[in-house]
């Protein structure tokens, strides 16, 4: 392996790697694929929802062959109360032809991705850990690996090594991420047979529906998940690592009371639970993206923060990512440069991207959840709007515009009065249009 | 239907390395820790602290990769890098 020398070597075979992989193998440069895990996949967890834009753009009508498991008809957002649930929801038979979006399964999924990768010629290189970036006069030039004799040489190397990226620490792209900046996700597979998910969730053949829900984190600031599968449910929730620290609670233990909500008990009844997995989620948004490229370098993926999290995307942007880092990097081997100067036109296209533009738009939503108490936003809200709309059906007497008058002097008060209520709304505001 | 994390944790494939991933730089920062954050987020109950050894015990075998304990320890005292390529745990679903 002393002597190999590669047009790029790509760190980590998920979404972004094989997707920067993939791109470049295609255009005939040399490649390795490198991947710590026995398989691509191998350690790899998400909620989780496949996008096709993304994936359409790099491999044309990939769902004809890609392991996925249903396409998403509906999408549900609810507010949980202790016990009880309000409940947004958007169901559209057009999401279906072409399909906006399945669920998968990551270890299925990445395999495959990875395979696309290796089919074109990426050369792969698994069950291998990066320990470091070589460098030689500043400038990246290569990897260490575990292996013995594990030195490999290239032009570029992509780091795609997820949120944890060890190498994007090392190269001082970012210092650490804060404990606000990172989520920890827990999540449990629960099988039951097809016709059970398609009774309880409404759904015909391969169609499938998607729930995120906010409350009942133990006061922490966290997002609740439940999706379909073919015959299995992905069941989760991510929680801020900050607020996790600050609690003292272990994150099995917000998934266990999760599991018990009449609301979630019901549709998860008589499951056997296959498998338990758990995984951080970037989540500080515009202002943790970090320097991009360098060089000999450049980043993807996770490992420069490229997640949506207000719209669960993740895997798309990584992807999206990946190919524009593998274009540049086409463009520098064309033009026999790999300089600083030269990949910051991966910069630029990522820019003028969506993974620039939507993050931008959310810049205001990890301070926002960072400086408002989580307990308000997460836990006394949600319970408050559940306890107003209970009131407003309730038919006990009391007029209409009494109950009215009750059920926003609620949401007054929860929020520490008028002022807060309206600071509250505008912050909220700015921070989804930023 | 509350699990305990034993249990959770057979779900998931391990190939054990004999040597740790996860080392604790000093033990006596873990002593003077008052909070002993790590025995609580740890989503496969990694770390636990014993009095009378005066030391945090790494069940490293668990380890389930997150990176929670390499942001979340308050002093950093946790040494975290990847296992050895093919080691450590492989879902089946993910």
């Amino acid at each position: 392996m002393a002597d190999a020398h590669f047009n790029a070597i790509v760190v980590g075979a998920g979404p972004a790697g094989s997707a920067a992989a993939l791109t470049m193998a295609e255009a005939g440069l040399k490649v390795a694929l490198i991947e710590r895990g026995e398989f691509p996949g191998a350690k790899n967890v998400f909620g989780g929802v496949l996008y096709r834009k993304q994936i359409e753009d790099l491999i044309p009508e990939f769902w004809k062959e890609a392991p996925l498991e249903r396409a998403i008809v509906e999408q549900r957002m609810w507010l949980l109360g202790n016990d009880s649930v309000a409940k947004f929801g958007h169901r559209n038979e057009r999401y279906l032809d072409p399909p906006n979006c399945w669920t998968g399964l990551r270890v299925k999924f990445d395999q495959w991705f990875a395979g696309k990768a290796e089919k074109a010629g990426a050369l792969p290189i698994y069950e291998t850990v990066v320990t470091e970036l070589i460098r030689e006069n500043g400038r990246v030039v290569g990897v260490r690996t575990d292996r013995e004799d594990g030195d490999l040489r290239a032009d570029v190397v992509i780091v795609a090594d997820g949120v944890n990226s060890l190498l994007g620490k090392a190269l001082g792209a970012h210092q650490e991420w804060m404990p606000d900046q990172v989520s920890l996700a827990v999540k449990e597979m629960i099988a039951l047979p097809k016709e059970k998910i398609q009774d309880r969730f409404n759904l015909e053949g391969d169609e499938g529906c998607t729930i995120e829900f906010i409350g009942q984190t133990a006061g922490m600031a966290g997002l609740g998940f439940l999706y379909t599968n073919q015959d299995t449910l992905s069941l989760g929730v991510g929680v801020m690592v900050s607020d996790l620290k600050k609690h003292h609670i272990k994150p099995y233990e917000v998934l266990d009371s999760i599991k018990q909500h009449p609301m979630i008990r019901r549709l998860i009844q008589g499951g056997e639970v296959k498998e338990y997995s758990g995984h951080l989620i970037p989540e500080g948004g515009f202002d943790a993206l970090p320097p991009l490229s360098g060089d000999g370098w450049m980043l993807v993926g996770d490992a420069a923060q490229m997640v949506n999290a207000v719209h669960r995307e993740g895997t798309n942007l990584a992807m999206l990512s990946g190919r524009l880092a593998g274009l540049t990097a086409i463009k520098a081997h064309q033009q026999g440069s790999f300089s600083a100067g030269m990949l910051k036109s991966y910069d630029d296209t990522i820019r003028a991207s969506i993974v620039f533009k939507d993050l931008k738009k959310y810049r205001g939503m990890h301070s926002l959840m960072r400086d408002v108490d989580s307990e308000l936003l997460f836990n006394k809200l949600p319970q408050a709007l559940n306890d107003a709309v209970y009131q407003m059906l309730l038919v006990d007497g009391v007029t209409k515009k009494e109950k009215q008058k009750s059920a926003i002097k609620l949401l007054r008060s929860v929020a520490g009065g008028n002022m807060d209520l309206l600071r509250l709304g505008l912050k909220g505001w700015r921070a989804m249009n930023g | 239907m509350s699990t305990g994390v034993e249990e959770r944790l057979y779900s998931i494939r391990y190939k054990t390395d004999d040597k740790s991933h996860l080392i604790i730089k000093d033990q006596d920062v873990c002593a003077r820790c008052t909070t002993k954050e790590c025995n609580f987020f740890c989503p496969a109950d990694v770390y636990l602290w014993h009095d009378e050894e005066k030391a945090t015990s790494v069940a490293y075998e668990n380890c389930i990769e997150c990176g929670t304990c390499r942001l979340g320890c308050p002093t950093y005292n946790i040494e975290w890098v990847y296992p050895t390529g093919g080691y450590g745990i492989t879902y089946k679903m993910g």
